[in-house]
């Protein structure tokens, strides 16, 4: 016989909300970054200094806007995992705990806004 | 006697203060804080993305500002949060796996990730500016 009341077998959720899915998408990301930032970096080192026209021309190629679209999509979401658990961790209460939640998710998505907007202009802005 | 109203008075578990530093403990410590740092790092690149995609005028300026003396401390500092931050992921990859963590095994580990993150960071910057 379960022991489990009939609203947590229909929610499949454990006292803590949730199963291993937050500790998964941080290592799916984690293993994505790595070859990400490596990239990343080189990119970084090979526009330090490089003047705007040069800059621009990199950055609006296909492979780079690809490329900055993926980097992104992956450290952002891997970020926003990371400071939640690090509120979760010291922040106590329930109040601020929550609306610290919700700004690490509209710091994530604003960061995001702004590189797909860049991206976007870049690569299909004239 | 039974006052539930002062949490305060109520013994606390030990913390970070009262245990003595040790690399493990260290590297941790710095994970996280290396974490949370490049957090708001990345606010950074998308302001330059952005300034790239706005114009010549305002991305000179960002640039400037990145090339300043400060600037270039702060991306410095980046520069090593971020590797120092991926050795550490990498080192926590292959422990999710049960391996290397043997205590003297991850205290010599701990170690070499700080030399090995200042060297990198050191080599990606003598790369960079041997590039321009």
């Amino acid at each position: 016989m379960s022991m489990r009341t009939p609203l947590g077998k229909v929610r499949g959720l454990g006292s803590a909300r949730d199963g291993t899915q937050h500790f998964w998408r941080q290592r799916i990301t984690a293993v994505a970054n790595i070859p990400l930032v490596l990239i990343g970096l080189c990119l970084t080192v090979s526009l330090v200094g490089a003047p705007y026209e040069e800059v621009r021309a990199t950055l609006a190629s296909p492979l780079t806007a690809i490329f900055i679209a993926l980097f992104s999509l992956s450290t952002l979401y891997h970020m926003h995992l990371g400071m939640q658990v690090v509120i979760e961790d010291y922040v106590h209460g329930e109040l601020n705990k929550i609306a610290l939640i919700m700004l690490n998710t509209f710091f994530v998505v604003f960061s995001g806004a702004l590189i797909a907007y860049a991206i976007f202009r870049l690569a299909f802005g004239g | 006697m039974n006052d539930t109203k002062t949490p305060s008075s109520r013994p606390l578990s030990p913390h970070l203060q009262v245990y003595r530093l040790i690399p493990t403990m260290v590297a941790s410590i710095v994970h996280r804080a290396t974490g949370m740092a490049l957090y708001f790092g990345m606010f950074l690149f998308a302001w330059w993305l952005f300034a790239a995609a706005t114009g010549a005028a305002y991305f000179d300026w960002v640039n400037g500002l990145f090339a300043s003396m400060l600037g270039r401390l702060v991306l410095l500092g980046f520069t090593w949060a971020l590797i120092h931050h991926l050795l550490g992921g990498v080192k926590h990859l292959v422990q999710d796996t049960g391996r290397a963590l043997e205590k003297h095994f991850t205290t010599r580990m701990a170690r070499l990730q700080f030399v090995a993150s200042i060297l990198l960071t050191l080599m990606v910057w003598i790369v960079a500016y041997w590039v321009r």
